[in-house]
């Protein structure tokens, strides 16, 4: 096991220490959830809008802010022309799971960071039900990093890669978006947390499904 | 004692073949030279023998005291150095190393690094990022890192690409030392560079005799 | 030869029948069709609509079992197999859209309305979408069926995901008396006659083009081959 994990955890810090050098992804991503929320704020102008509706944009910026900043763990080697020296130092799966737990760790950074700024300015989001909310985060969280992650690899042998990004992940997430906007407007109802668990367990199958078949098919999209 | 073997060894891209017939077989304490006419698929062989890319058809086999070894782990035997192989702009010289070596899940010895990186003249500049590199010394640095972790074969496509006079004396002191106990393989078409090689396989005349 | 003719006439029965056959409300004689409440004539584009989305839906698989085969012997002919039966699939899944909206209108007043069988083939033509998207950004031939045979396996898998969650987030407006979640049919035997017919002869169309195309891209590939030689 630590055998596998020492790899994946140094292709990770590799990932970090370059994303803290030259912060390509995360001051991006800060403005981009920032400009969107002051965006929706100027259109909404102080009215109070239904659940639905709140519960559907806060996941509509977390699903840009991951189509604009999961994809550049990939490109960036693709462009850098490392890819190859990834090849030569390490296998297939290590450089599956090092990129899946970098854009983890930065999801979950830029995912608090907006519903943060979302719970403080929106009018009318105000969590009932947090135990809800909390989990709806986490899964949903992993969800997108799993999906995110492997269709980055695809798009990166592409010449379109970001325009092709959301068009591609899309309807792969959409189960898992329709799933976490339900459970997020049950958490500002304020229901009971029994409610929930059925949606809880097709998220969590939702991601062993996704993550399981990129562990397997990622071979065929590294291998060129 | 490492040995290679290829069988039959044949890549097309799409419908367009580069070569069939590859067959060799290749020992330790020798250096195996690999030439052809430009676009004659030198670099294409070379990285079917590293595994980069895969062979239409055929065979290639590692083996290590006669057992064959597993394809996803042949990358610990061999050291790779090419023109077209990047290392990290973002990060320094010795940085470079240290990561690569951890991603290789083998311990960060920094006097080990500081020998090989003194051997190829860069230890005056192991701390400058690589990005401030020239390309006669990224191809220096490219050593380092195909050495440091002791591999049986040393995988050269244009060894000398980019290199002064010096950094080519020096690559053939490598060369030599590592013909002791390890074998290489080099792509070129320098014909000094053929001399030193045990056995030769000429793409332009295996292409010829389809 | 046989075949085409097969085809013919199957389709011909069932443009005939579908559009002329009365449909009474106890049918007493064999070419007479059951009244579904509520729907009255417009019931009849059940014989078009249905084999449309059957059609997509069969080609996706088939696109998808061929793109498995692709990767597991990286042989061409699977990959044109494969985008075939996704370009066919395509075309009946906007062919299904599009008759299912315009029934829409009629029966429901709108044209859209996100009942879970329109969300389905809306999910369906997205993915087809999203891979036609998809080769036509990678031109290495080999990346490009690859990476097409992966995202399809990929979206292939999410699709289960849809059938248990559509239910329980949007209610279904599909006329239950025909089709329903208890796949029970409510028609007499010659509706479901004709229906059967129906979904052959469309199936049958499908294999056609299909046949068709792959021979055109087989010639065209050995051509290239010559070429290269
Ligand atoms: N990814 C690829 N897709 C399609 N064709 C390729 C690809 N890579 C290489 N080729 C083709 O394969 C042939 C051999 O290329 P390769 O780079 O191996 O030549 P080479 O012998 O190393 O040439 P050079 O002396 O210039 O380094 C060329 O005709 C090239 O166009
Ligand atoms: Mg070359």
């Amino acid at each position: 096991m630590i055998k596998y994990l020492i790899p994946i955890i140094a292709l990770f810090q590799k990932d970090f220490k370059s994303e803290i050098r030259t912060r390509y992804a995360l001051n991006a991503l800060v403005m981009f959830v920032i400009t969107t929320i002051s965006i929706i704020l100027f259109a909404i102008a102080y009215e109070t809008p239904p659940y639905e509706i709140l519960a559907g944009i806060l996941w509509i910026i977390i699903f840009f802010s991951a189509m604009s900043g999961m994809a550049r763990t990939f490109i960036s080697e693709e462009e850098k022309n490392t890819v190859m020296t990834l090849h030569i130092i390490t296998t297939p799966i290590t450089v599956y799971f090092g990129k899946l737990l970098f854009n983890l760790v930065l999801l979950v950074v830029i995912n608090c960071f907006s519903t943060v700024l979302y719970i403080l300015l929106m009018p009318n989001f105000s969590i009932k039900s947090p135990d809800i909310f909390i989990i709806t985060l986490i899964l949903g969280t992993i969800g997108l990093a799993s999906t995110s992650t492997i269709i980055a690899a695809i798009i990166a042998k592409s010449n379109t890669k970001g325009t092709l990004y959301p068009v591609l992940s899309f309807p792969i997430l959409l189960p898992l978006l329709l799933e976490v906007i339900k459970t997020t407007k049950l958490a500002l109802e304020g229901e009971y947390f029994q409610k929930a668990i059925p949606d809880f367990q097709v998220m969590i199958a939702y991601f062993i499904v996704i993550t399981t078949s990129s562990y397997l098919l990622f071979d065929y999209i590294w291998k060129d | 004692m490492l040995k290679i073997e290829a069988i039959n060894i044949k890549k097309s891209f799409g419908s367009r073949k580069i070569f069939s017939n590859i067959n060799f077989s290749l020992n330790s304490k020798n250096i195996l030279g690999i030439t052809g006419k430009n676009g004659s698929g030198k670099s294409t062989l070379v990285k079917i023998i590293a595994g980069i890319i895969t062979a239409s058809s055929g065979e290639l086999r590692y083996i290590l005291s006669d057992k064959v070894l597993d394809y996803s782990e042949i990358n610990k035997y061999y050291g790779f150095v090419s023109p077209y192989l990047q290392l990290y702009d973002e990060f320094s010289a010795f940085e470079n190393i240290a990561l690569i070596s951890k991603i290789r899940n083998i311990y960060v010895d920094e006097k080990k690094i500081q020998q090989l990186l003194e051997r190829v003249g860069l230890i005056d500049r192991k701390d400058d990022y690589v990005r401030e590199f020239s390309s006669g010394m990224k191809q220096r640095l490219k050593y380092v890192a195909a050495l440091y972790h002791n591999p049986s074969l040393l995988i050269l496509d244009e060894p000398r690409s980019n290199l002064d006079s010096e950094g080519i004396s020096i690559i053939y002191e490598i060369i030599n030392e590592h013909k002791l106990n390890g074998s290489v393989i080099i792509a070129t078409n320098d014909l000094e560079d053929i001399q030193i090689c045990d056995s030769i396989i000429d793409l332009d005349k295996i292409s010829n005799s389809k | 030869m046989i075949y085409k003719i097969m085809l013919g006439i199957g389709l011909t029965i069932i443009i005939i029948a579908g559009l002329s056959l009365p449909m009474v409300e106890i049918p007493k004689f064999w070419y007479e069709m059951p009244i579904v409440p509520g729907l009255g004539d417009k019931a009849r584009i059940i014989f078009f609509h249905v084999p449309t989305a059957w059609v997509s839906v069969i080609a996706f698989i088939s696109s998808l079992y061929f793109g498995i085969k692709y990767l597991r012997t990286k042989e061409f002919v699977n990959d044109i197999k494969s985008s075939t039966a996704a370009s066919l699939g395509f075309l009946f899944c906007i062919l299904a859209t599009l008759t299912g909206a315009i029934w829409a209108k009629f029966s429901w007043g709108t044209y859209w309305n996100w009942d879970p069988r329109q969300t389905s083939i809306f999910i369906l033509l997205l993915i087809y979408g999203a891979y036609f998207t998809l080769r036509s950004s990678i031109e290495n031939e080999e990346k490009k069926a690859t990476l097409s045979a992966v995202y399809s396996i990929i979206a292939g898998l999410t699709v289960p995901f849809f059938i248990f969650i559509m239910p329980r987030i949007v209610s279904s407006l599909h006329p239950d008396p025909i089709v329903n979640p208890q796949a029970k049919i409510h028609m007499n035997p010659t509706m479901l006659t004709i229906f059967l017919i129906s979904l052959l002869a469309f199936t049958g169309v499908y294999l056609w083009i299909f046949i068709l195309k792959i021979r055109v891209l087989n010639l065209i590939l050995h051509h290239k081959m010559k070429e290269h030689e």
